[in-house]
């Protein structure tokens, strides 16, 4: 049993190790030769409107020693987990309901599409004048735009859900919380993990036009202030940084989470 | 009627009488709904009991209903008419599926503990995983498995549980005659260090033959009960020539199953 449980740790260890050996250095060579792009082709236009690497830095440099950067995007990354929290959970909860229950999707299909189509800025306007200029009205504005999108995936992974093992589970008497940690949980982990993927990235978007239109701080709020500078530099600084932080969270977060979640498919026989 | 100098028993004939270690079985009618949109009759009549701590064999042509039949044993079916009666009323039931049904993201050992019940998580299980011969799979996923290592975590399962009913849905099926043949070893040695009453669903008279205290012959669809053929003899004392005669005594009385 012991030499079994070293075996297998040593081969489980060996396994993820050989693969960003490869990758990693394929990631630094892309971004590397994405950003010599951009500098060649700075230097060629040699104009203000597009601003060189450097100047990017310089500019990204300059709002982190005052500590306006780091805050703007502490405030923004604050509303978009708020925001991804409360859509995750809503959506996968009506999600469900909808694709297990027949009847209830029919009837609310026709809302699901009315949501999906309603533009982002009405949303997020509307919220404005229902709620008034408030953190609430920002934070849910935000995860209204991302529900229907989560509850459209959810459902499917819902309608996905192997009947067979639901019957084991019941013959064998699974607790509640065993069925949703050990049977439904892992079955829904790729739509789960699809829905956060696209929600993340579609949610920074939407905050960033809610902090446009109604707050006084956040990436959105700077990108504002340094478009009526037109300060290119400035612009793409607080883009990158927060897009650096957004890889951060995938490499960091949203990688191994996965690669833990779903090891029993890697191992081959 | 009634009479007031006799205590009236509790309710009359229909009370369900104390279980009695038995599985009985009685489905007067179970119909199916087509594709098509009309009614089909899948059984029809059929009535028998499992023996308390005895291995019953269901046996009959495909499509005359014995998996739907172990489908309404477990409960997991409720539309039909007629009756169950298990042999204890609050107590487990394992079944070993035709698929082994173990869940993908688990590793074996445990997909066999997650079936106790929580006051038995932690029993002890390496004697049932060295009866089964899993001692070295107990930490493998079952995408890791052979179809025959799987089936063998299924019954670990089943067994686990120590249940007061096991029903086995053709466990055999799709493998190969050595596997099979060594599977059925195995599962009449973990079965009979703990006799339960068991169910098992199959359509190979020999495979009945060789495990079955009762066989129960269906009809094709409808399925109806055929008969009953009760086989005294030790498991341990049923050689070659033994199966042969009965093989062929069986055949006379039941033909076309072989």
């Amino acid at each position: 049993m012991a030499l079994e449980a070293a075996g297998l740790s040593e081969a489980s260890s060996a396994r993820p190790a050989r693969r960003p050996a490869g990758t990693a250095l394929l990631t630094v060579l892309s971004l590397a030769g994405l950003v010599a792009l951009w500098a060649v082709a700075a230097s060629l236009a040699d104009s203000r409107v597009l601003a060189s690497p450097a100047a990017v830095l310089a500019a990204g440099w300059a709002d982190t020693v005052t500590g306006e950067l780091p805050f703007n995007l502490a405030m923004t990354l604050g509303r978009v987990a708020g925001a991804f929290v409360i859509a995750m959970v809503a959506g996968t909860a009506i999600g469900l309901a909808m694709g297990l229950r027949p009847r209830l999707n029919r009837f609310f299909d026709p809302w699901l599409i009315l949501i999906l189509n309603v533009p982002a800025l009405v949303v997020i306007v509307l919220a404005y004048i229902w709620f008034g200029l408030n953190e609430a009205a920002a934070i849910g504005a935000i995860a209204v735009n991302k529900i229907p999108n989560v509850v459209v995936t959810m459902r499917e992974g819902a309608r996905a859900l192997d009947p067979q093992l639901a019957e084991m589970a019941r013959v064998y008497r699974f607790s509640a919380l065993d069925r949703l940690r050990h049977l439904i949980l892992p079955q829904l982990q790729p739509y789960l993990a699809a829905a956060a993927r696209s929600g993340l990235s579609l949610i920074w978007k939407i905050a960033l036009v809610v902090e446009l239109l109604g707050r006084s701080n956040g990436v959105g709020f700077q990108i504002h202030l340094y478009f009526q500078l037109f300060d290119v530099a400035a612009i793409l600084a607080y883009t990158l940084a927060f897009v650096a932080v957004m890889l951060l969270i995938e490499f960091l977060l949203v990688q191994p989470l996965e690669a833990r979640a779903t090891r029993w498919r890697r191992r081959p026989a | 009627m009634s009479n007031p100098s006799k205590p009236a028993p509790p309710a009359g004939a229909g009370a369900p009488p104390e279980p009695s270690g038995a599985l009985s079985v009685r489905i007067d009618e179970k119909l199916f709904r087509a594709a098509d949109g009309g009614l089909v009759r899948a059984i029809e009549n059929l009535a028998f009991e499992a023996p308390k701590h005895g291995f019953t064999v269901l046996i009959g042509p495909s499509g005359c209903g014995k998996t739907t039949t172990l489908r309404i044993i477990l409960g997991l079916d409720a539309d039909y008419r007629g009756e169950v009666r298990l042999p204890e009323r609050e107590g487990r039931v394992a079944v070993v599926f035709q698929e082994p049904r173990l869940l993908p993201w688990r590793d074996v050992e445990a997909n066999v503990r997650l079936a106790l019940p929580h006051e038995l998580r932690s029993a002890d299980l390496d004697a049932l995983f060295a009866t089964l011969g899993l001692e070295t799979m107990r930490s493998r996923f079952p995408g890791e498995l052979s179809l025959g290592l799987a089936r063998r975590a299924a019954l670990a399962r089943a067994f686990a549980t120590e249940p007061s009913l096991l029903l086995l849905d053709e466990p055999f099926v799709s493998l190969d005659e050595m596997t099979a043949s060594r599977l059925r070893a195995l599962l009449v040695s973990v079965w009979s260090a703990r006799p339960t009453t068991a169910l098992m669903v199959t359509h190979n008279l020999r495979e009945a033959v060789e495990l079955a205290d009762r066989i129960v012959f269906l009809t094709a669809r409808p399925g109806r009960l055929r008969g009953v053929v009760d086989l005294d003899r030790p498991r341990a004392a049923r050689d070659a020539v033994w199966r042969e005669a009965t093989l062929r005594a069986i055949d006379e009385a039941y033909p076309g199953i072989l």
